[in-house]
């Protein structure tokens, strides 16, 4: 090896990703991050410094072998470079662009303590796109066995179950409600920041593995989780639905026409393509003022497409500062360059409307930050007094989500006091068999979390059915070689236990 | 049950029932088994297309089908009448959607359908003749030649009772007439169940207040998913907020804001308007232009190829 890196003699800028010029892109559903190419990805390979505790790869939800593939990539080895990545991670060119990487492994980064953090995430972006681009996947050996494993839900969680379990050798079915599969990154994420074709080429490799889509299926309804067990075959399922039933903010003017959820303009515009109106057949009509209320991923993304469906003004109100938003901080950023305007430590108090049931602006109020609350955060309080209008044609809350009652509504699986679907450690669910995880379970969270947890799920289903996991004890200290012939990287086989 | 015997959506059967009114057989068996009076289904006609939801109107879980009767309003459900040919496929159907009916233990009903109300009602009349309730039909045309499905009415209806606006058959009036009818001669109803238009089914309830019967609605407000994901359909029920998809699409008709409903029925309607004249044009243009074309043809003007050509109505289309 060469000479050990230190902090001083690496690179000391971050490698910057080349971006789509603000003012262009603000008109445009074109991707707005270019990502690097293969000498800016070595460039910021050189950046890191190996550490032997690797704190990243604790930062990271799946523990990601971090420094493994920033060490292929600088070797020029891509392939060797994906590999490691999808080891853990499945969707790596889904989660180097939607992982909030400041709060994982690049919050914890050592470069990080004196520098700009090491850019993993836009490493992982260019791992993944170039594994598209080259048509790679790890199809392992895989050994056919008896079991069916249903899958409902086709978002990350549902999508992460699938595979482990197709690889695993179980004949896999995946439902999904809408009539294209992808879950919230195919009707939430908009395209300028998860081109569909990203999501569709990651469905391809699953279809590779064998994994059937079945999509324009509500689960619950058409056939229930009980039915799945006991009549239709399956031997296992695994309910990834989301969280979805979008909170409405409960305030006076409410449900005037102009008022809606992000989840329903975004579904509008990605999902349905209002934005092709009227070459698709799906209305938004946007208005010249939007004001977007909360400041998270979902508030981010539906500023910026009502930018680009063509409103003058977008307003962001939140009801605190901008160090609590929950949005990863590049897209408030990219929000901020493309015209976003952003009013911290303000709350809604009521929808105006202009006698006719339509909108006509927002009464807001003024916060200040008081003591913490439950979650650590100050908590904000209204300014008395501070009371001011302003006009508006649209107001989109995006203030969170609750449970998706369907699966509730129609199956004796226990819920939470939310009303969330109750799983335990191993996430399996009160009826046994069936296991649940993503969104569903822990209310809304990220995508790698909830991929997380449908590997998680896939692992006790394995232990369920009997299946053995297969890993590590064929796998080498580098991970290379072979064993009886078959390729380490093929060490996914499934052995059935002799019932 | 075979867990992948999905649909391909076909249609099996198309019925003509007035210029407006159209009947949709579709070969579904899964959902066939599970449908259940006062559900309902999201169509999609082709990739481009609108979501829209549609009741449940029959179903047949020997044939394997579902039955939707439609009436042409706007631009999808015009297309619909159009394009939809026995042996033709819907791009998607999904369902069965909503909670179903609560067919209560009720030994008189009234089942009032009205306009596109008449057929969704159907399914909620025989849930409650097989669970052996008296079952009084009120239905509501506009005149004779709008009438249908009067003999399956009769068949699961212990009374019927027609009413058309101008008393071509039946008697003369409104739905609301027939149920203060059905009300004078019966004393002892349980439970109203009202369909139709959000217009209808306020004086259907406004009908049934004072005598403080138990009415039910089915809600029909825009919907974009129906699963209960984008709030689009919510609706004010007493003093709470409900998501008409996942909570209903039944609500107690005396406690549903019926005015709210309608303020929000019209939110796209402007650009619904702008859709359809849009389409209505292209066909319009598609056929004269088809027309033109054979007609040099005849006279043998025109290669084949240039035939192809049709001007796409659509290509100068504002995005967004
Ligand atoms: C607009 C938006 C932006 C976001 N941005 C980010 C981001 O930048 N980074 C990040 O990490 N996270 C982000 N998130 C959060 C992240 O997308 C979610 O945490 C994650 O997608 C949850 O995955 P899931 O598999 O649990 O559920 P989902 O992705 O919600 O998928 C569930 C799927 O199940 C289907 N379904 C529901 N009910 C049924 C049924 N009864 N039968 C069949 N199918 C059913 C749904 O249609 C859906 O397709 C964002 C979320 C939103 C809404
Ligand atoms: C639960 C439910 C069940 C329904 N069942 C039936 C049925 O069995 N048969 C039937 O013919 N119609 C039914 N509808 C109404 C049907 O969905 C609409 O007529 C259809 O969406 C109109 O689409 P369009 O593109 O043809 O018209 P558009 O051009 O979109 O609209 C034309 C007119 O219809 C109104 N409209 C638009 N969307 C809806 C809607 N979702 N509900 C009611 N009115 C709407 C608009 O206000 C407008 O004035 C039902 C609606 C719901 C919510
Ligand atoms: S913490 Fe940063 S520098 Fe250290 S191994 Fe991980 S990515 Fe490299
Ligand atoms: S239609 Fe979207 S929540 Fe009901």
């Amino acid at each position: 090896m060469a000479k050990k890196k230190t902090i001083r003699t690496i690179p000391q800028e971050r490698t910057p990703m080349r971006e789509q010029n603000a003012q262009a892109r603000a008109k445009n559903f074109e991707e707005v991050a270019c990502g690097y190419n293969l000498e800016e990805a070595l460039r910021e390979s050189e950046r890191c410094l190996m550490c032997p505790d690797q704190p990243c790869v604790s930062g990271c939800p799946v523990s990601i072998n971090i420094p493994g593939f920033i060490q292929k990539i600088n070797e020029k080895n891509l392939r060797g470079a994906y590999d490691i990545l999808t080891d853990t991670n499945l969707l790596p060119s889904i989660c180097g662009r939607v992982c909030p990487q400041e709060n994982q492994c690049e919050g914890v980064c050592t470069v990080g303590e004196s520098l700009e953090a090491v850019a993993i995430g836009r490493m992982e972006r260019f791992v993944g796109d170039t594994a598209i681009k080259e048509g790679w996947v790890n199809i392992p050996y895989i050994e056919p066995n008896r079991f069916r494993v249903g899958i409902v839900g086709s978002g990350p969680a549902g999508m992460a179950c699938a595979a482990d379990m197709a690889k695993a050798g179980c004949d896999v079915t995946v439902y999904e409600a809408f009539h294209q599969a992808g879950g919230v990154l195919k009707y939430g994420i908009p395209d300028f920041r998860l081109p569909n074709e990203v999501i569709d080429a990651e469905i391809n490799n699953l279809k590779k593995l064998g994994v059937k889509f079945e999509c324009n299926t509500l689960v619950g309804r058409l056939f229930t989780i009980e039915q799945m067990i006991d009549e239709m075959g399956f031997h296992a399922v695994f309910i990834g639905v989301g969280a979805g039933y979008p909170t409405m903010l409960n305030i006076p003017g409410d449900s005037s026409n102009g008022v809606l959820s992000a989840n329903e303009l975004l579904t509008r515009c990605n999902l349905m393509r209002a934005r092709d109106f009227p070459n698709f057949d799906t209305p938004l009509p946007i208005g010249k003022r939007v004001a977007v209320v909360g400041a998270g991923n979902t508030a981010m993304d539906a500023t910026r497409v009502s930018l680009r469906l063509g409103a003058e003004k977008v307003y962001c109100v939140y009801r605190r500062s901008r160090t609590e938003a929950p949005a990863r901080a590049e897209e408030v950023h990219h929000a901020e360059q493309e015209g976003v305007e952003f009013h911290w430590l303000t709350a809604p108090v009521a929808v105006l409307d202009d006698g006719k049931g339509n909108v006509r602006g927002m009464r807001c109020v003024r916060m200040e930050l008081g003591e913490p609350d439950d979650s650590g955060r100050r908590r904000p309080v209204p300014v008395a007094g501070s009371e001011f209008d302003f006009e508006t044609d649209l107001i989109v809350y995006a203030i969170g989500t609750n449970a998706n009652p369907i699966m509730g509504q129609t199956s004796k699986l226990k819920l939470n006091k939310w009303g969330y679907i109750g799983a335990d450690d191993n996430l399996a669910t009160s009826v046994a068999g069936v296991f649940a995880g993503g969104d569903i379970v822990t209310g809304a969270a990220t995508v790698i979390q909830a991929m997380g947890a449908g590997r998680k799920a896939a692992r006790s289903m394995k232990a369920y059915l009997g299946i053995r996991d297969p890993g590590l004890p064929y796998i080498s200290a580098e991970g290379a070689g072979t064993l009886f012939g078959i390729d380490a990287r093929e060490r996914n086989f499934a052995r059935v236990r002799i019932a | 049950m075979k867990a992948n015997a999905m649909s391909n959506f076909e249609i099996v059967t198309r019925e003509d029932f007035s210029d407006v009114t159209y009947l949709l057989e579709v070969r579904h068996p899964l959902m066939a088994k599970a449908a259940k009076p006062g559900q309902f289904v999201i169509v999609m006609l082709n990739e481009h297309g609108e979501r829209i939801p549609l009741t449940i109107a029959d179903f047949d879980r020997k044939k394997g089908t579902i039955t939707l009767v439609i009436q042409a309003v706007g631009k999808t459900t015009r297309q619909m009448q159009a394009e939809c040919k026995v042996g033709t496929k819907l791009y998607g159907m999904v369902g069965p959607m909503g909670i179903p009916t609560h067919i209560a233990k009720a030994k008189k009903v009234v089942c009032v359908g009205g306009g596109l109300g008449v057929a969704p009602v159907f399914p909620q009349a025989r849930g409650y003749k097989e669970a052996g309730a008296y079952v009084i039909g009120v239905l509501g045309f506009r005149n004779k030649d709008l009438v249908f499905w009067e003999d399956k009415f009769r068949a699961v209806c212990d009374e019927l009772i027609l009413c058309t606006n101008d008393g071509s058959v039946g008697m003369k009036g409104f739905v609301t007439d027939g149920i203060k009818v059905a009300l004078a001669g019966h004393n002892d109803i349980d439970e109203v169940v009202a369909i139709g238009p959000p217009v209808m089914m306020k004086a259907c309830a406004d009908a049934t207040r004072a005598a403080k019967i138990k009415t039910m609605v089915s809600v029909n407000p825009i919907m974009v998913d129906g699963t209960g994901m984008c709030g689009g359909c919510r609706v004010k029920v007493g003093d709470q907020v409900k998501f008409a998809c996942v909570d209903g699409p039944d609500f107690d008709g005396h406690l549903v804001d019926f005015d709210d409903l309608m303020v929000r029925l019209s939110r796209y309607t402007k650009v619904e308007k702008e859709a359809h004249e849009r389409w209505s044009e292209s066909c319009r243009m598609t056929k004269q232009v088809g027309a033109a074309a054979l007609d040099a043809l005849a006279r043998g003007h025109v290669q084949q190829a240039e035939l192809l050509e049709l001007p796409d109505p659509l290509d100068d289309a504002p995005g967004g």
